[in-house]
């Protein structure tokens, strides 16, 4: 162990202040008749005007629940913010009053979901859907809304749009209608963009496109952006920076490149290596054994420890820090080092 | 759509002389003695078998006379006569009389129905598990539990007889206030089983992706349920009102008969009690054409409602 080298600090790799978005060791707890599930433990990151952060893990890993804290329209109960701040160009949104707060969903920061069949409204069509906002927020008469609607419409490629604005969500294929939920997000041109999966329910030729057009769309109208996926694939050309995800931890938080190159987690480099290869062919996949954790029993010590190949007794008794491995990297493992210069796991 | 109703209304040809014939054929094929049965308990002589002999055609003897009977009654139906009713009455005239009464019985009951159950299920839907909730699960248990022939003497006999707030009988030619206790008691049922569908819908479209998509749109709580989730939650609700106004106008016979209302319902029971063969099953006959039309309003109603549904 080298711990002269790496020096615990609080979670955030720059510091604070002057970031557009900030989370800072935020919990979160769903509160249920069979008990209490620790869904968010400490999650910190932050965004800054024009960049696009992806958050990255598997399911129940807690990457969509902290998007959904950002937005604030988590379902409280069950969900229950325990403790945590969660700042947007200088204003504590947990403190705000929910008015100001509503004020901020859609026009600051918008979300788009992964299902757009269900994330629209079944029984109205697309062009009533994305108008909706622009009379409602904005107080834009009818035939306006409906021009702009067309406008947001052909800005996200949907052909024919004039067209297309009186039909329903299940009219559309769901590439087009991924589109349609993109162009309801940037109807008042948000500063940031949280895409929850967007194209985790799409059809592999699909997904590039979309991710395309996000990215084309992100440096257009230079928002910043969040993308959360449990993909490894689809990060990689477009984000700049990589938070990995599990138990409801940050436990790996590094640049792209930097990340692809030597993970310094053993479960990123699980991820990693989990990845069908085509230099690998015939082989067996390499897997992470075990299971994601229970939120409402989550192990001692690193949560990840039960089914992490370096584990050491120390793993097992004390709750790992972020330690800072230079370059803005950080990665919540006693053996961070280790595991980064490690090149043959 | 055009062809989907098309279809329906051939089917709708096909269930109606169905449901006829077996209804006329429950009524007088079975009987040795079809005079006897039309007239029951009461001696019938000689002059007036001749006559109701020869009016029903039955000289003609076995299953081709009884075809022949049938198809005689139902091309008068077609012509828009429903024969007499064997006090002599025609029956279109009866059902003239009864029709409107029963209508206003079943509107009164309907708009019991969608007031209270509908507004109830909303709030419900909307604070589960409250006290409000759990309140309305309890009381429409009860009216769901207690039959209408057991509701229906209790509400009149406490606010009709013992409290008198309404008159408990309603007799001929009734008016709106004495239709009204007799229009809750009817209306009770389908506003607790309107409550428990608009409560479990309007729950279950609240945690729909679509809400929390709306909600990050920034509209107001307000609106997202009053628009959003209404409009989703009413189909079922809606769909369920529109087979109950065919219910409700079916007649309730139960009502009818314990209020003392002369609708359609308390026509029927007379004649089955009566025995009086032509009037139920000219009564019967009507009632399968109005409910089968009021299944097809619900139908296209549905389409309409829900833009996924689409009829080939």
């Amino acid at each position: 162990m080298s711990q002269h080298a790496v020096r615990p600090t609080p979670a955030s790799p720059t510091p604070p202040g002057g970031h557009l978005l900030e989370v800072r060791d935020l919990h979160v707890e769903f509160r249920t008749g069979e008990g209490v599930a620790k869904v968010i433990n400490g999650v910190s990151y932050h965004l800054d005007p024009g960049e696009t952060l992806a958050v990255l893990g598997e399911s129940g890993s807690g990457k969509s629940v902290t998007a959904q804290a950002i937005m604030g329209i988590l379902d409280t109960p069950p969900a229950h913010i325990s403790s945590g701040e969660i700042r947007y160009s200088g204003h504590d949104l947990l403190g705000l009053p929910e008015e100001q707060r509503r004020q901020i969903r859609g026009k600051e920061i918008a979300m788009i979901f992964q299902d757009a069949l269900s994330a629209l409204n079944p029984v109205f069509p697309v062009g009533w859907q994305i108008g909706e906002t622009l009379r409602q927020r904005l107080g834009m008469s009818r035939a306006d809304a409906r021009r702009r609607s067309v406008e947001l419409m052909d800005l996200v490629q949907i052909p024919a749009a004039a067209r297309r604005l009186g039909d329903y969500p299940h009219q559309f294929s769901g590439g087009m209608r991924q589109r349609v939920m993109i162009a309801m997000a940037l109807a008042m041109e948000p500063r940031v963009l949280i895409a929850d999966e967007p194209t985790t329910a799409l059809d592999v030729t699909v997904q590039a496109q979309i991710m395309d057009l996000l990215a084309d769309l992100r440096r257009n109208l230079d928002m910043a952006m969040i993308l959360i996926t449990h993909d490894l694939g689809v990060v990689a050309d477009v984000a700049d920076r990589i938070a990995v995800m599990y138990a409801g931890r940050i436990v790996e938080h590094a640049d792209v490149r930097s990340l692809y190159r030597a993970p310094a987690h053993p479960y990123t480099k699980g991820l990693l290596n989990s990845i069908p290869r085509l230099d690998q062919r015939g082989g067996k996949l390499s897997t992470i054994r075990g299971l994601p954790p229970n939120l409402m029993r989550i192990p001692s010590g690193c949560p990840f420890h039960p089914r992490c190949p370096y584990v050491q007794q120390v793993c097992v008794d004390v709750v790992p820090h972020d330690l800072v491995l230079g370059d803005g990297r950080t990665s919540a493992c006693h053996f961070a080092q280790e595991v980064r210069d490690d090149r043959a796991g | 759509m055009f062809r989907f109703i098309v279809r329906r209304l051939l089917q709708m040809i096909l269930a109606f002389f169905g449901t006829t014939l077996i209804v006329y054929a429950l009524m007088f094929a079975g009987q040795g003695d079809p005079i006897q049965a039309l007239a029951g308990e009461r001696p019938v002589t000689a002059a007036q078998r001749a006559y109701l002999t020869e009016k029903y055609h039955l000289d003609a003897t076995g299953v081709g006379g009884f075809f022949y009977r049938y198809f005689d009654y139902i091309s008068n139906l077609l012509r828009g006569d429903l024969g007499e009713s064997l006090t002599g009455r025609s029956i279109g005239d009866i059902l003239a009389a009864a029709w409107p009464v029963t209508i206003r019985l079943a509107l009164i009951a309907l708009a019991v129905a969608v007031i209270f159950g509908v507004t109830a299920g909303v709030l419900a839907g909307i604070r589960r598990a409250s006290i409000f909730d759990n309140a309305t699960l309890l009381l429409t248990l009860l009216v769901l539990g207690i039959p209408t022939i057991v509701l229906a003497p209790l509400a009149q006999y406490f606010l009709g007889v013992k409290w008198q707030v309404f008159p408990p009988t309603a007799g001929a030619d009734p008016d709106f206030y004495a239709l009204l206790l007799p229009g809750i008691v009817l209306g009770s049922l389908s506003l607790a089983t309107a409550l428990r569908l608009t409560r479990t819908s309007v729950a279950e479209n609240l945690r729909a992706d679509y809400v929390r998509t709306a909600r990050s749109k920034g509209l107001p709580n307000r609106r997202v349920v009053s628009v959003h989730v209404l409009r989703n939650s009413l189909i079922p609700v809606i769909t369920f009102l529109g087979v109950e106004v065919g219910n409700l106008m079916s007649g309730a016979i139960i009502t009818e008969g314990v209020f003392n209302i002369p609708g359609v319902g308390f026509n029927l029971f007379r004649g089955i009690r009566t025995e009086d063969g032509p009037l139920v099953v000219g009564i019967v006959s009507v009632l399968v054409v109005v409910y089968l039309i009021s299944n097809l309003v619900v139908d296209i109603l549905y389409a309409v409602l829900d833009p996924r549904i689409r009829y080939e």
